[in-house]
């Protein structure tokens, strides 16, 4: 039987072969993923055991280990990350379980809950900890101008947590919104038949449904704040985390490898919480509720209930609204604090010295990125879906793996990577420093986002639309072409936008790769913001959230005039 | 159509799968071996997991046969992609291009063999109207009912004029009344064009009503194979036997061969069974009956008694109990007959043409 099921292989790898199309695609991915993800991370481990001269070493972890710096950083991470993923998670299942489970009258609560659950994707991920100074700080409007307190402390751990929560709760939101509206009603109804109380039902069946979900959010949320390098960086004050004093080690302390080892540890901290996050709580959450809603929800509309919770989400949003809106007003104003008169001061600084150089760098890089990203993102998704072949899982596995590895850490894997040459020999040293290692790292920060979506839209396509094409005559790359690719043009294009947006707004692992060769905007604001120029900062940031926001509405627009998702939907709805 | 049609044929095929819960190995096809010849009209027909939409996908190039060649003409095409194999499938689902109109739809095939325009536009407009289909060009495919769909992927896999025509349950997705008269339809354009077609199918009047031959699986393998009419009459077991219809089984002995005729006791009561099989003086055996080869009334050869008597329209259906056996009795046109109520004692018998021995 075992010399059997060869002969099955070997004819599917013939096939395989027979298909130059597919061959040199898979061929080229797999260098591509090999070169710009999994070496650079490779190259950090091997740095931080491995020394030319000594051999294998633990050495450096050893000095790392002992330094108070790190130790402080490692257990601040963990404090950090711990407060924003559960203040994220219950904020973000508050806001869920009123959306869907509350009778809500007002069409503008609707609307508010959708504005705040999509400012912090069209917002660059640094923008609450400039408007929190804005406000908070010491000479912040609401701080002092409105109530008079001079020594004002945002800077460290209180500031970091609030403006985290703040940019990760809309995830929590999002994600619970979507395991909500699968519980099926019917479940809760039964037991309130059997005399339960509302508070009795939502403890004892839908908290405990939810219960491998909120850990998933909860994971997912303590990934992005271990991760976020801006925001510690702006609002962090002496409150160092691992992700800024590897920063810190490479530009301040010019000790690369030290700063290695460090990036290995948040890699393995993240990589774990990973793991368990799409490997055994992803996986629960499904198991639980699968059950689609088998109607529609009695909603609540007992006020008791849901006047406090309503008000709650309404303060909030309101509040989260109104740290955006400081931000062009900062911009706006001639001197926060002091004066309060609207100008173009800021914005004609900025424009003077290197501001139209700043917006066509980042225009330009993202630009190129997008579509390169969006096509990898679909190709990869349609060969994980569609083809069997043998470096499958190890495509999957290593293009979802750059959702694990946060900016700092490929930033300097990159460094350590590429500064010398591949291995130290000075193959493709070219790469460095230049602007195409800058598309290269804004396409692998963006690879995972689309490909899940590529992954979701091609799972509900029949699969054997692409085979009668392929059957008709149609080589793999015609099918992909001329099928399934209009098919998932959706797709495409939200990953088109979502790769340019992201890219735009990036900064942890650029930062330590840009060059005085290239201004960003991102780069630019952290910049103005360390040196408290408050005003110019925010001035880059409001053009940039209009930048950002006016590409969303640009996707929008197209989709709804060329999307062919509503069209598909109806045609499987008849077929 | 100008082209020949294509003979195919399987060479002691098998197909491996893993079964993803236990990790242990099976066949999904077992050693199965086939010759169709061109322009013939097969089905592969069996319960479901019986390896016959494996077949078909193999044949068409989807799956590669762990075991055995499959020629296609005189070619062998286990290492051919299905792109480059000469066959054309309809598939259960349609499988139209959402995103392409009627005439998109149906020129694909021809724009890949890049032909010129005024050949693409000449043919799909022929095979528009050998499916009934004229005029439809522009529609989208989500703007037809599910019978238009059908023709549409019968035109779309007709169009290329594939050496072999595939198809892959295209009925099932359809209601009663149409499957019957699309089936007749597939098999009016078959005959037409006289290409081979290899039809999967679980629904045994579709396979009788359409098909040269009929193949039946199960468990992966072939268990017979022939035209509608010997399959249903001489079935070569009892699994065939019981997948294609109703079938009685009686449990008989041999008592001896007279030119041609077999003598059978049946719970002591002697009987004639015409068999082409030898069989031996003494040989314990099964006499098969179709419910309608089953003559109820006062008289007969086993008595028995009704336990279920209820009015079809076209016939009458009982279950009578013969011993200890369970016997199922279609008796026809009732109107002109006795009715028998629950509870009533009678007598069976057949004729010895209408009875089949296994």
């Amino acid at each position: 039987m075992v010399a059997a099921g060869a002969q099955g292989k070997r004819l599917d790898r013939r096939k395989l072969f027979g298909d130059p199309i597919m061959v040199s695609t898979i061929a080229v991915l797999l260098i591509f993923l090999l070169l710009f993800i999994l070496y650079p991370l490779a190259t950090l481990l091997v740095d931080s055991v491995f020394s030319r001269e000594t051999g294998f070493t633990l050495d450096v972890f050893t000095r790392v280990l002992s330094l108070g710096r790190f130790r402080t950083a490692f257990t601040n991470t963990l404090q950090l990350g711990l407060l924003t993923g559960v203040f994220s998670t219950v904020l973000g299942l508050m806001f869920a379980y009123v959306d869907v489970y509350m009778k809500v009258r007002s069409r503008v609560m609707k609307k508010l809950f959708d504005v705040v659950s999509l400012l912090p994707v069209v917002s660059p991920p640094f923008v609450l900890s400039l408007s929190m100074i804005l406000l908070f700080g010491r000479s912040g409007l609401i701080t002092r101008t409105l109530l008079g307190i001079y020594d004002s402390e945002i800077y460290g751990l209180k500031g970091i947590v609030v403006v985290q929560t703040l940019t990760f709760f809309p995830v929590c939101y999002l994600m619970l919104k979507g395991l909500l509206r699968n519980i099926d009603p019917s479940l809760e109804e039964a037991a309130r038949d059997m005399g339960a109380t509302r508070w009795k039902v939502f403890t004892t069946v839908t908290l405990p449904l939810l219960l491998p979900g909120l850990g998933n959010a909860f994971l997912v949320t303590f990934i992005e704040s271990v991760a976020d390098f801006a925001n510690p960086m702006l609002i962090g004050g002496s409150f160092d985390t691992l992700a800024t004093t590897i920063y810190l080690q490479v530009t301040g302390a010019y000790d690369k490898v030290g700063a290695a080892a460090m990036a290995v540890v948040l890699l393995s901290l993240t990589l774990v919480l990973f793991l368990i996050q799409k490997y055994y709580l992803e996986k629960r959450t499904v198991a639980t509720l699968t059950g689609k809603a088998s109607r529609e929800r009695m909603l609540i509309a007992d006020r008791s209930v849901t006047r406090p919770l309503t008000i709650l989400c309404t303060l909030f949003s309101a509040f989260v609204i109104l740290m955006y809106v400081s931000v062009p007003f900062g911009a706006l104003f001639k001197l926060w604090g002091r004066n309060y008169s609207l100008s173009w001061v800021h914005f004609e600084y900025i424009f003077k010295y290197g501001g139209i150089r700043a917006f066509r760098d980042s225009f330009l890089l993202s630009l190129i990125a997008a579509p390169i990203t969006a096509l990898l993102s679909m190709i990869i998704s349609y060969l994980v879906v569609k083809k069997k072949f043998r470096s499958k899982a190890l495509i999957e596995f290593t293009s979802m793996l750059a959702m694990a590895v946060p900016g700092t850490v490929l930033g300097v894997g990159y460094i350590r990577g590429y500064a010398n040459g591949i291995f130290g020999t000075g193959l493709l040293q070219g790469l460095y420093g230049t602007g195409l290692i800058l598309i290269i790292v804004f396409v692998v920060r963006s690879l995972p986002v689309g490909t899940r979506s590529g992954i979701s839209a091609l799972r509900q396509i029949d699969r054997s639309i692409e085979e009668s094409a392929y059957d008709m005559g149609a080589n793999s790359g015609r099918v992909f072409m001329t099928v399934t690719l209009p098919l998932i043009k959706d797709s495409f294009f939200s990953g088109l936008v979502t790769t340019f947006v992201r890219s735009i707004t990036a900064i942890s692992a650029i930062i330590l790769l840009v060059t005085p060769k290239y201004l960003l905007i991102t780069t630019q604001i952290n910049e103005f913001a360390e040196k408290g120029k408050f005003g110019e900062a925010c001035a880059y940031a409001t053009i940039l959230i209009l930048i950002v926001y006016g590409s969303i509405l640009l996707m929008n627009l197209f989709m709804k005039t060329f999307g062919t998702s509503k069209k598909i939907r109806e045609a499987q709805k008849n077929g | 159509m100008a082209k020949i049609s294509k003979g195919v044929r399987l060479e002691h095929i098998s197909k491996i799968y893993r079964d993803p819960k236990t990790g242990r190995d099976f066949y999904a096809v077992r050693d199965t071996s086939l010759d169709i010849e061109p322009g013939t009209f097969v089905t592969l027909l069996g319960p479901s997991g019986c390896g016959k939409t494996t077949t078909l996908r193999m044949i068409a190039g989807f799956e590669s046969p762990d075991e055995g060649e499959i020629f296609l003409g005189e070619e062998p095409i286990n290492a051919l992609t299905p792109n480059k194999r000469d066959t054309a499938m309809v598939f259960q689902s349609y499988a139209l291009f959402p995103h392409y109109n009627v005439f998109d739809n149906v020129a694909y095939g021809l724009r890949l063999r890049k032909l010129p325009k005024a050949e693409i536009d000449e043919r799909v407009r022929r095979i528009l109207s050998l499916v009934e289909m004229e005029g439809m060009e522009a529609r989208m495919t989500n703007q037809l009912s599910g019978g238009q769909q059908q023709r549409i992927a019968l035109a779309r896999a007709l169009v290329v004029e594939p050496g072999v025509l595939l198809f892959d349950e295209p009925l099932s997705n359809l209601d009663a009344k149409l499957r019957v008269s699309m089936r007749t339809e597939i098999r009016r354009i078959q005959q037409t064009l006289g290409i081979t077609a290899i039809y999967v199918t679980h629904d045994q009047s579709e396979a009788m009503s359409i098909s040269d031959r009929i193949v039946i699986m199960n468990a992966g393998e072939i268990a017979q194979t022939g035209t509608p009419m010997q399959i249903y009459y001489h079935p070569d077991s009892a699994f065939v036997a019981d997948f294609i219809g109703e079938a009685n089984f009686l449990a008989a002995q041999v008592m001896g061969m007279e030119n041609g005729l077999c003598r059978v006791s049946i719970d002591g009561r002697e009987a004639l069974v015409e068999t082409a099989r030898a069989m031996e003086v003494g040989q314990a055996c099964q006499v098969v009956l179709r419910p309608e080869a089953i003559l109820i009334g006062d008289k007969g050869l086993l008595p028995c008694k009704v336990e279920l008597s209820c009015f079809m329209g076209s016939y009458q259906n009982y279950h009578v109990r013969a011993g200890d056996t369970l016997v199922k009795i279609a008796d026809n046109c009732p109107i002109n007959k006795k009715i028998y109520r629950v509870g009533d004692e009678a007598w069976i018998g057949f004729d010895k043409e209408c009875a089949h021995l296994l």
